[in-house]
């Protein structure tokens, strides 16, 4: 791994609400290299695409960041609007979960790329358009010159995202960062815009961030994955070694909850993920895990090497979890 | 970060459900509405103010210094008073207490408020509950009149429809000459209820769909029974907000014909607050202030604290919001 | 587009016609138009109230009505010199109607302009920090102003500005005995009545750009505009401000009837001889010559104000289909 191009350090994002203080993030620590695609992988309410559009400075007015997020050791935490504007859509760009409602209905799809280019490059009007063209063509649009002049809702959901996603490369920006790209999309049209987006990895050497709840998808895409629960990351560890040795009991009960051929059911994690506005001591999972022991209940489980993978479980050995499995 | 939006954003960003989760309560539905109420303070001001208006109009006897209809002096220094001691209100053209007079208007004018608004509400609920349920040809015509006249302004038809009704003998039968109090009452509520009923209809359309009301269907409730026990619990809260403006709504209208001679003449032994406007117009072209400044402070007032409780029921009625974020 | 509002024009004509209607009949047992003639002309001739009758078309019966209500409706469409005349001195209608449109629509046309100017402007200024000290300052004067009836500010103001400090005239266009035009004059006697109306709007369409702004600011779109490294000029105006005025657009088109409304109370406090205080001295004269002109235009503009809303919806709207 080289150089990181994204780094987060101990990055925190709570927000103030009437009934108190939620602690969505609670110090992440991840590192995101050129070229790779990392998967982050979490339940609804774990914080990972919290962390991210904290970062990006796209959370409300209630949210509070505090740690550090550097991309290309430009720090975003803090980082005054100029400084934001910069990086949005030129050095990160984000792939949203619903395209449609992520495109203004009223303006023109084509408009809206050159938008985006506009933005960043100092093209005329004629040279973008041109450009926005050009980009629907290299996701797989056809008649792209026709359909740069249509609004979103005449195009279906699957080509909604490949417009999502046009736009979000029109810069070239070092980092992508895909928040549940496919979750609003039928099976079949998944399938293809996972491809859409591997292509672009592999073809424009990016750097993409994956965030979705859906293991197949990182099976299918991802290189590296960070498990994240309650606010924190609790694995990290490579795609193959996390599907044939995980490490913590989180994503063992993630891995059981898969459907799997000759599998006869199911078998959900019991109990539901925790109040974070007063997060439990300790490990945030141990309500939920048959292996909790009371001192599972002291500090917070910092991420700690265990074979090839980075867990957060403090009896991964005693277990051997990502030994056996 | 951001100067951007509010909690809903908040809510969509920090995922829902993690936020849904913090929402333990033990307190039964009307027990939180009730505390969302008390938590508009608009509203709970309001409130208050309205109770001790309603206490001290209601003993009109006591509260008022002088009867409806007593000179303060004898003639003919009693006319146009400036406020003092024997008049705090002042006294208008022929020497009668302003003070007096408006407890006894704002009682006659609460009173047709009220008792407009209900009977809004009780055809407006009636028709709206028919025409949502039974759909078809009545609900086609229901809101084709209610949207025409809605439509309409106003004013020109209120005074079209006062003309029609007041002049055709078999209704001012019914419903009293058009100078009286109860034709008037009858009046308002003809417009209220057209409000009344598209928001019932619109109730009912929604609740239609849901799912207790197909099982209530399933098990062979009739439809009375089923908008009796099942339609107008879930519909209440949006119906006592529309009471609660049809109200303020009626109050202003009788005002508003006043203003015009057209309101009811009570006769001498009673009086509006409509009537005691209608001195104002005079009052300020001759610079009698206090015939200005008590009768239409009287109506602000009403028509603020009305609006501000209305606004505390619809608060009280939107669950949503206790969720917090 | 065109093909829609050719064919909504085509369905406006039956409605006209359905409408006026039921408003003639009301009009006619509301007011007895000859009731009220004799009252006004108490020593007209028998021969005189016939040619009355005959001229307005005012038959007795179900079919009467009928009748007379197309008689009436020809003689309209053929135009003001066809129109039947006042009961009062046989006047002829539409030089005092016109006089009055065009005073109504100067004062409605200012006031509009100002108030809904403001109140976008305020509306968009609050929301763009909801909860700051501009939003909340605006949105209680909003919601305290909305809770005033106008015939209430009207000589509240009357009172203060008119009578106690005289700064500005009471009611009127001009001072009695002015000739001829002067703009100046003018425009001190509009202060006031504008005032009372603009405070309306402004109230109503402040607070409803501000619901409409706040809701499309906490949208995914917007979220996208600003991971476009998008100013936030841009953003607010470009994709706040432009998709809330769409559902603002049609509250225009219906708040047409509320503006009428209201300017009917203004006009009469402030002695303006608009349309609102043509109608008021219409129906207390019973003149049905008179009214029934005024009802039909008011008929017309509220039907034609939908139409104008339900087109630029479609116009700001791309989603929306009309044909």
């Amino acid at each position: 791994m080289g150089a990181a191009l994204l780094s987060l350090r101990d990055l925190r994002v709570s927000f103030n609400t009437p009934n108190g203080v939620v602690q969505a993030v609670r110090g992440v620590d991840l590192d995101v290299a050129p070229g790779e695609m990392l998967g982050i992988v979490g339940e609804s309410g774990s914080g990972k695409s919290v962390t991210f559009l904290g970062l990006m400075g796209l959370l409300p007015s209630s949210a509070k960041i505090s740690g550090s997020a550097k991309v290309d050791g430009v720090e975003l935490v803090g980082a005054p609007n100029r400084v934001m504007r910069a990086i949005r859509g030129q050095k990160i760009a984000m792939i949203f979960q619903d395209p449609l409602s992520a495109l203004n209905p009223v303006y023109r799809v084509g408009d809206q790329i050159v938008e985006m280019i506009q933005a960043h490059q100092d093209l005329d009007d004629k040279a973008a358009a041109v450009k926005a063209v050009e980009l629907l063509d290299l996701v797989g649009i056809s008649q792209p010159k026709d359909r740069a002049r249509q609004y979103p809702h005449e195009f279906s959901g699957g080509m909604r995202q490949r417009v999502m996603i046009a736009m979000a490369i029109a810069n070239d920006p070092d980092v992508l960062i895909a928040d549940e790209p496919t979750t609003a999309l039928d099976v079949t049209v998944q399938a293809q815009i996972l491809e859409v987006i591997q292509r672009i990895q592999k073809e424009m050497h990016k750097a993409i961030v994956m965030i979705t709840h859906d293991l197949g998808v990182i099976a299918r895409v991802a290189d590296r994955v960070q498990v994240m629960y309650a606010g924190r990351i609790v694995e990290r560890a490579s795609v193959d070694n996390l599907f044939a040795a995980p490490t913590h009991p989180y994503t063992i009960g993630l891995l059981h909850s898969l459907p799997r051929v000759g599998q006869e059911r199911l078998l959900p994690i019991p109990g539901r993920p925790p109040n974070m506005l007063r997060p439990p001591e300790g490990c945030a999972f141990r309500a939920r895990c048959e292996h909790a022991v009371p001192k599972c209940a002291v500090g917070l489980p910092e991420l700690r090497r265990i074979g090839p993978s980075e867990t957060a479980c403090i009896r991964a050995d005693e277990l051997s979890l990502g030994v056996t499995a | 970060m951001t100067d951007s939006t509010d909690s809903l954003a908040a809510a969509d960003a920090a995922d829902i459900d993690a936020l849904e989760a913090l929402n333990v309560s033990i307190l039964t539905p009307k027990q939180l509405a009730w505390r969302r109420y008390w938590h508009h303070k608009g509203a709970a001001v309001s409130t208050i103010i309205m109770m001790v208006l309603l206490v001290i109009v209601l003993a009109a006897p006591w509260t008022a210094r002088y009867g409806i209809n007593a000179q303060v002096a004898p003639p003919p220094d009693n006319v146009f008073m400036e406020p003092q001691k024997i008049a705090w209100f002042g006294t208008d053209a022929i020497g009668l207490d302003i003070y007096s007079r408006l407890i006894w208007g704002v009682r006659t004018s609460l009173f047709i408020g009220v008792a407009s608004a209900m009977l809004s509400v009780v055809i407006g609920t009636a028709v709206g509950a028919v025409a949502g349920l039974r759909g078809g040809k009545f609900d086609d015509l229901m809101m084709r009149v209610t949207d025409l006249f809605l439509a309409f302004p106003f004013l020109v038809a209120v005074i079209i429809l006062r003309e029609f009704l007041g002049n055709v003998g078999w209704i001012t039968a019914v419903i009293g000459e058009k100078t009286s109090i109860k034709f008037i009452i009858f009046l308002f509520a003809f417009f209220g209820w057209m409000g009344v009923s598209r928001l019932v209809r619109g109730q009912v359309l929604a609740l239609k769909e849901r799912e207790f009301i197909e099982a209530a269907r399933a098990v062979g409730a009739s439809n009375t029974r089923i908008v009796i026990s099942h339609l107008l619990p879930n519909a209440i809260g949006p119906i006592l907000v529309a009471l609660t403006i049809s109200v303020i709504g009626a109050i202003v209208g009788e005002s508003t014909l006043s203003f015009f001679a057209l309101g009811p003449q009570p006769g001498s032994n009673s009086t509006s607050l409509g009537k005691l406007i209608e001195l104002s117009r005079e009052g300020a072209r001759q610079g009698n202030w206090w015939l200005v400044a008590f009768p239409c402070g009287a109506l602000v007032l009403l028509a603020i604290c009305i609006n501000f409780i209305g606004d505390g029921l619809r608060d009280a009625a939107d669950s949503k919001l206790d969720t917090g974020v | 587009m065109l093909r829609f509002i050719v064919r909504r024009l085509l369905w406006v004509v039956p409605t006209i016609v359905v409408v006026t209607f039921m408003v003639y009949c009301a009009v006619r047992i509301g007011w007895n138009p000859v009731a009220s003639y004799e009252r006004a002309n108490p020593r007209a001739s028998k021969a005189k109230l016939q040619q009355y009758r005959d001229v307005n078309g005012l038959y007795d019966g179900l079919g009467g009505y009928v009748k007379g209500y197309f008689q009436w409706l020809g003689n309209f469409v053929q135009g003001p010199d066809h129109w039947p005349r006042s009961i009062k001195g046989r006047a002829s209608v539409w030089p005092p109607l016109r006089y009055s449109i065009f005073n109504t629509l100067r004062l409605a046309g200012i006031s509009a302009v100002l108030g809904i100017g403001i109140g976008l402007t305020v509306g968009t200024l609050a929301a763009r920090k909801p909860g700051g000290w501009f939003d909340s300052i605006a949105n209680t004067t909003a919601f305290f102003i909305g809770a005033i009836p106008p015939f209430v500010s009207g000589v509240v103001l009357q009172l203060i500005f008119a009578v106690q400090l005289g700064w500005l005239p009471f009611a009127g266009v001009y001072p009695p005995g002015q000739q001829g035009f002067d703009l100046g004059l003018m425009a001190k006697h509009l202060i006031l009545p504008v005032t009372v109306v603009a405070m309306q709007t402004i109230s109503s369409y402040s607070r409803y750009m501000r619901a409409s702004l706040l809701d499309v600011k906490s949208s995914d779109y917007v979220r996208t505009a600003r991971a476009k490294g998008l100013s936030e000029s841009t953003i607010l105006f470009k994709h706040g401000v432009r998709n809330a005025l769409i559902p603002v657009v049609t509250l225009l088109g219906i708040d047409i009837g509320g503006l009428l409304g209201g300017l009917i109370i203004t006009e009469n406090i402030f002695n303006y001889p608009g349309m609102g205080k043509y109608f008021i001295d219409a129906q207390t004269k019973g003149d049905f010559p008179l009214l029934m002109p005024y009802l039909v235009i008011i008929v017309i503009s509220v039907l034609l104000f939908n139409l104008i809303a339900d087109v630029s919806y479609a116009y700001l709207d791309p989603r929306i289909r009309l044909d």
